[in-house]
């Protein structure tokens, strides 16, 4: 055990994974010299060498589109975009193509490439540098897409997206980068894919959320636990394919929820939580089940604590589920 | 490595260059611009470098986000947008703010750019300039695109593309050459080729020998020109320009330069780029002084000319920032009038909750 924050684990979770399996290639602009702009992948290029940690050219289209083909053909490439908001790029490779390779050849290829994109606002970036992209994804049949929230989640998952046998986004909690160490395992191990984690038990509402706004939902459950709420916390983890079991399980018990993102909320993924828990808790609900999410607005830094989620309006918002 | 080119017999090319590194004429060259246009040259410089460490000391003080800083690029920036003439349109980066702010856009949006004030990209009327682009080679193809219009239009103008070596590595640059090519737009794209992409040199992003024989396979004009000699950049860029409106076609011109400081203020090129490679070029190559020697061996400037330019520029610079720190920042419903023309009722309803969520939480009370 060692204490990591998120981007030491993802880093350890890339040197084990490299250890362990040559066919393991990373891929991305700035990743060998530089090591990351977030040093995510630090000290490898010195430890795998060049063929191995390559700065590639300028082009996410080409980072993507090479990366389908070195995983069709049997590597594992682990490709970084280095802001979620530059994949806008490679939506053509990612969505139209990487996600369709099992398909198209019904299982004769596959893909099992991996992306690491770091998203979310919240760390007083310039546009295109802070934006949750992730409902695309999301509809896109044959992406897996994960969000851990913790240093943990982020080295266990990690290794389970680079062993998964399909595409898997790898979507990294810039803000919380470096907000927190945690006791992480050295060495191999997985979280798997696809499980949600219920982060604080309580009978009364369920919060669902994912990567950063789950530290988000965890504060706002401390502040309602003092007003006697006692809030359920569900990390989601795994936001496609996502765990509704998990979700349903505990709708049933608490008959409230609130679901959180930092995305916009029109066709976010949200909506997606909301209308299955209708489709299968409906008659266990005491009120209906709110969103709190980005407002469906682009904003600059100076304006963006405005629209993003806080935990005061998670707060807000259960209250008013409570009072329904 | 024996290159492509030479396997081929073709030589590239001796960079197109005026003044010498050392501020001498070139053998061959003249000096024929004014003085008042070369006054005006190094005074715009003077002003971008001052400029330019300003910034990033209020990005020290935490006063703004983040800065692109411009020093050893001025030459590039200055003579390509002093070309221009105020009816063409200027299609930058966030590394531009020097040439757009020559373009006519007021130092203040350079500044709200990397305080993320809304404001940035609301050029005044009558400035030309479509903003600092963040996404990577994204505003060539609208150039070209803007290019295409003015063609269509008849209206004897161009437009002026910048972006960096890292840019021509992106799909949108190769979509952005070929369109322009095809479409004989009238459009400049200049590359500032600074040596480096973030931490990635030129070397690893392409296997060309240049940047500006890539101009070859779409079939247009392309240059390869000091970008440190602002004299021949605003020669070629001004060319090429009188080209295009002449309906001649696009150029594509790679200017020579350098990135002195980091990529950004969150960077550190010391962790991947030689201190040497950086020396050489402050020492040798810096285009400030290079004019600045030229314009002294002539006796068209000296030291008091200088300390007084410095004091104007340091006022000059005070003042915009000044100015731009407290420009007040509209409220927060404000964004939901920049998303359509009209807003709609969905819209509308996620307002009224904003501001049902700020009215509940300024009376002080947690819950409604």
């Amino acid at each position: 055990m060692t204490q990591r924050n998120v981007i030491e684990a993802i880093n350890d979770a890339l040197t084990v994974a490299m250890g362990e399996d040559e066919r393991v290639l990373i891929l991305g602009e700035d990743v060998g010299r530089n090591g990351g702009v977030f040093r995510a992948t630090d000290g490898l290029i010195e430890r795998f060498g060049e063929e191995r940690v390559v700065d590639t050219p300028l082009a996410e289209a080409g980072i993507i589109g090479t990366s389908v083909g070195l995983a069709v053909y049997g590597m594992r490439p682990v490709a970084e975009i280095q802001f979620l908001g530059f994949s806008l790029q490679s939506f053509a490779q990612l969505l139209g193509q990487a996600a369709r390779i099992r398909w198209r050849s019904q299982s004769r290829f596959t893909c099992p490439l991996v992306v690491r994109a770091p998203f979310g606002g919240g760390t007083q970036a310039i546009e295109l540098h802070s934006d949750s992209l992730e409902a695309h994804f999301v509809h896109t049949p044959g992406l897996k897409v994960v969000a851990p929230a913790n240093p943990y989640d982020a080295k266990g998952m990690l290794l389970a997206s680079i062993e998964d046998p399909d595409p898997v986004l790898f979507l990294e909690p810039l803000r919380r980068y470096r907000a927190a160490r945690a006791e992480v395992p050295d060495g191999h191990y997985t979280v798997p894919l696809g499980k949600a984690a219920i982060v604080r038990e309580g009978s009364d509402v369920t919060i669902i959320a994912w990567s950063a706004m789950v530290a988000m939902a965890l504060e706002a459950a401390e502040t309602l636990a003092e007003e006697g709420v006692r809030a359920e916390v569900i990390d989601l983890r795994t936001i496609s394919p996502f765990d509704a079991e998990t979700i349903v399980a505990s709708v049933e018990k608490t008959g409230r929820a609130v679901v959180v993102h930092e995305a916009p909320k029109t066709a976010g993924v949200g909506a997606e939580i909301v209308a299955t828990i209708n489709e299968r808790a409906l008659y266990s609900l005491e009120a209906p089940v709110l969103r709190v999410t980005g407002y469906d607005v682009l904003a600059p830094v100076s304006l963006e604590d405005h629209i993003l989620p806080s935990a005061g309006r998670i707060v807000y918002a259960v209250q008013a589920t409570m009072n329904n | 490595m024996t290159s492509i080119m030479q396997e081929q017999g073709v030589r590239p090319p001796e960079p197109i260059s005026v003044l010498a590194p050392d501020g001498s004429v070139r053998p061959g060259a003249q000096v024929e611009e004014s003085s008042e246009l070369l006054h005006k040259m190094y005074r715009w410089m003077t002003f971008g470098r001052i400029f330019d460490t300003r910034m990033l000391n209020l990005h020290r003080q935490g006063r703004i986000i983040t800065y692109a800083p411009v020093a050893g690029q001025e030459a590039a920036q200055i003579g390509s947008s002093l070309a221009l003439r105020q009816e063409d349109w200027l299609f930058g980066t966030y590394r531009d703010g020097l040439a757009c702010m020559v373009h006519g856009l007021p130092a203040e949006h350079i500044l709200y750019l990397f305080r993320g004030h809304p404001k940035a990209g609301a050029a005044p009327a009558g400035v030309n300039v479509f903003g600092q682009q963040i996404g990577i080679a994204e505003q060539i193809p609208h150039a070209v695109g803007a290019a295409w219009g003015m063609k269509l239009r008849k209206a004897n103008t161009a437009t002026l593309a910048l972006f960096g070596d890292g840019a021509t590595s992106e799909g949108a640059f190769h979509e952005g050459a070929n369109f322009a090519g095809v479409l004989k737009a009238p459009v400049v794209m200049v590359c500032q080729n600074n040596g480096w992409a973030i931490s990635v040199p030129r070397t690893s992003q392409t296997a060309s020998e240049t940047l500006a024989q890539k101009a070859v396979a779409y079939g247009i004009v392309g240059r390869l020109v000091d970008g440190n000699d602002v004299l021949a950049m605003y020669r070629e860029v001004g060319a090429a320009l009188e080209r295009a409106r002449a309906g001649q076609g696009p150029t594509l011109i790679e200017a020579l330069t350098y990135r002195f400081g980091p990529h950004s203020a969150s960077d550190d090129p010391k962790r991947y780029r030689p201190s040497t490679e950086l020396a050489e070029w402050q020492n040798t190559r810096d285009p400030l002084l290079r004019l600045r020697v030229y314009l002294e061996h002539q006796g068209m400037w000296d030291e008091t000319q200088q300390k007084a330019l410095e004091e104007e520029a340091r006022a000059e610079v005070a003042r915009v920032v000044t100015a731009a720190l407290t420009e007040p920042v509209p409220a927060p419903e404000s964004l939901f009038d920049q998303v359509y023309e009209t807003a709609s009722p969905l819209l509308e309803e996620q307002w009224r909750e904003l501001l049902a969520y700020r009215k509940a939480t300024e009376r002080g009370v947690t819950f409604p």
